[in-house]
């Protein structure tokens, strides 16, 4: 969609002012607790500048830059999923008067849903909220809650001036550019002449909004400069993954002695399912108070890497580690296709940095079925 | 319904009181609590000690005398359901340290006449002497379960206490790993419960609330070493608070020496 325009330092502490001016809590990067979170901004220097994050498997540090870029890091822990699909909300509630009473009234979960303008969505994240529209809205059993927070959700997206150690959203064809699903999307333009951003909308309420704020048409050395920008990024991504056959090749590796290898170094502790912004699971929660006369039912994220999770009439069906990082892997980018389409994996490398034991997807899905495939490539040689 | 409140009944063998005072520091809830329950026995709180038989048990506390591994099995036929609550009932508590040494040693270097002092060698759960109906960890326990688990049991319905990571809730919370910003970690071999509180206060996990339900203890210590962590303070974390839980004994044992 849109033209590109310039937006100066000013022009986006306007579209903050703006956005408030609207009712939106504006939610964008901040630095807390040595990590780039989303929390509540209103001002420039609320956002993190100067600061960027070097990731590894396992591994995450805050460092200084040598400017004072805004959005000069990669990805921080958390996914937007959060606020679209909190950790933890109320469904309804019932109460009785009595105790020994056997009708109940079922009182509605509170509150409107607060209407969300997020501020620094990447290209990877986007996607994932594609996906989990896919599930959580555009299907037959919608989530009420999900659907209606999405729907007030307004998306200012910004194109990836760096990649992280450990994105590799180039292979999963889901950025580093913001293609779709934004509102506004900025691309920040740097160096020693100037500090500014390169806007275009991507809906008619990010035109309209766009519409009231300082800017300028952008021209042809500003576009040059972005171009420059995002292919950098996409050349310089931290990991690679080959989706080629990659679905065939796990579907038909499930007996691969690797799970087992994966299972000795998976913790079962399911941070990569807690970071991961396509995951979706949810269990509920029952409770009543100690009188009786009240219970209120809960729903929380779940993980497929607990033992409650597949516990079926009895028992757990996948009782060991190694059946469940198989689950895990194999419903990402194999099982996924099948049930929706695409592939349940944006890129975003999250589960990597985030996983305490460094356990690599990609390095994972490159290894399974590899002693099948090495032997089958002998074979054709021979 | 039924014409009697269920009589509810507090025990404490080794401990420090804590998880009893949990209770009491449910506030509000308590007199709830007082208004569904009979307190038939809480001396904690309460100076009329009614005889049971009683419909639950509460039991803080370890068993490490030969008078109490008599007294548990007394408590149990008085007690319809019998729930186990705190580090030291469900895993043999830090005073279970002693299980790792010479307890007659010990007694010897810390009291002038250890002859006086009669103790088993051991402090065992529990779980080992009688069976229980249900395990609450923590260090102390989470007053919130606590009262889950007690409303749950008033009514009838399985308690909702999930037997997952410390990392989980760590998540939930919205904080940073702190293990993969560098500072060692139990969280993710420890069982929920607490809400994560250590990691949101950028401290690791202490592993008050023992082992989760499938312990990968062998990776972690890895996970440590990777840190800096040495042989000895993996070897220490694992000897805290639940150090005779199975999955940590080993794991310590493993780092001995
Ligand atoms: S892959 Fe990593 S983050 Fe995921 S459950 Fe295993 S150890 Fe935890
Ligand atoms: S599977 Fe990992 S890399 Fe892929 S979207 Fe989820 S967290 Fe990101
Ligand atoms: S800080 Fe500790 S408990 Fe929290 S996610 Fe990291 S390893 Fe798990």
């Amino acid at each position: 969609m849109g033209e590109e325009y310039r937006l100066t330092l000013a022009g986006l502490q306007a579209l903050l002012d703006a956005l408030g001016a609207r009712g939106y809590h504006i939610l964008g990067p901040r630095l807390r607790d040595e990590a780039i979170i989303y929390d509540e901004v209103t001002k420039l220097a609320d956002l993190p500048a100067g600061w960027t994050d070097r990731q590894e498997a396992g591994q995450y540090r805050m460092e200084r830059r040598a400017d004072n870029a805004l959005f000069g890091y990669a990805l921080g822990p958390q996914a937007w999923r959060r606020f679209l699909q909190p950790p933890r909300h109320t469904l309804w509630r019932a109460r009785r008067a009595d105790p020994a009473a056997d009708d109940f009234d079922i009182l509605p979960a509170d509150t409107a849903p607060p209407k969300f303008a997020f501020l620094g969505v990447r290209a990877c994240e986007l996607h994932a909220i594609s996906i989990q529209d896919r599930i959580l809205r555009d299907n037959a059993y919608a989530d009420a809650s999900y659907t209606a927070r999405r729907a007030e959700a307004f998306f200012i997206a910004v194109n990836c001036g760096m990649a992280g150690g450990t994105c590799f959203c180039a292979s999963m064809g889901t950025g580093p550019t913001a293609q779709t699903g934004y509102d506004l999307a900025l691309t920040e333009l740097l160096d020693a002449t100037r500090h500014e951003f390169l806007i275009r909308a991507g809906s008619a309420r990010g035109a309209a909004l766009l519409a009231i704020l300082p800017h300028t048409p952008a021209n042809e050395a500003d576009r040059a400069q972005e171009a420059a920008i995002l292919a950098d990024t996409a050349q310089h991504m931290g990991r690679t993954l080959e989706t080629n056959g990659l679905k065939e090749r796990l579907q038909a590796n499930l007996e691969d002695p690797h799970w087992d290898e994966i299972a000795t170094r998976c913790l079962s502790c399911g941070n990569c399912t807690m970071v991961c912004p396509t995951c979706f699971c949810t269990t509920l929660e029952d409770h009543t108070n100690l009188a009786g006369t009240e219970a209120v039912r809960e729903q929380r994220w779940d993980s497929c890497f607990t033992l409650d999770f597949s516990y079926i009439h009895g028992d757990s069906v996948r009782a060991g580690i190694a059946a469940r990082y198989r689950h895990w892997l194999t419903h990402k980018l194999a099982n996924w296709v099948d049930q929706f389409g695409e592939m349940g994996c944006v890129g975003c490398g999250r589960c990597l940095t985030w996983c305490p034991a460094a356990i690599d997807i990609t390095a994972e899905a490159a290894a399974i079925g590899r002693a099948t495939h090495d032997q089958e490539d002998q074979h054709g040689n021979a | 319904m039924a014409a009697h409140k269920p009589r509810l009944a507090v025990f404490k063998f080794a401990s420090c009181d804590g998880c009893q005072l949990s209770l009491l520091d449910c506030e509000d809830e308590f007199l709830a609590l007082a208004g569904a329950v009979e307190i038939a026995y809480f001396p904690e709180a309460s100076s009329t000690m009614a005889k049971g038989p009683y419909d639950l048990a509460l039991v803080e506390g370890s068993i490490t005398t030969a008078h109490d591994a008599q007294r548990i099995l007394k408590i149990r036929r008085q007690s319809k359901r019998l729930i186990t609550i705190g580090a030291c009932a469900t895993a043999g508590g830090i005073q279970a340290l002693r299980n790792f040494a010479d307890a007659q040693e010990m007694l010897a270097s810390v009291y002038a006449s250890p002859h006086y002092i009669s103790t088993l060698a051991k402090s065992t759960p529990i779980a080992l002497h009688v069976p229980v109906d249900f395990e609450l960890p923590g260090c102390p326990v989470n007053k919130a379960e606590l009262l889950e688990v007690l409303s749950a049991f008033l009514i009838g319905r399985k308690p909702v206490i999930g037997a997952h990571s410390v990392c989980m809730d760590c998540k939930a919370r919205g904080t940073p790993c702190v293990l993969v910003q560098g500072t060692p970690c139990l969280g993710p071999v420890t069982h929920a419960g607490c809400g994560a509180i250590c990691p949101a206060y950028r401290r690791g996990c202490y592993g008050c609330f023992g082992p989760m339900e499938q312990p990968n203890t062998a990776s972690l210590a890895t996970v440590w070493a990777k840190t800096g962590a040495t042989k000895r303070d993996i070897h220490r974390a694992f000897r805290g608070i639940t150090a005779a839980a199975p999955a940590f004994a080993k794991e310590g044992d493993a780092h001995d020496g």
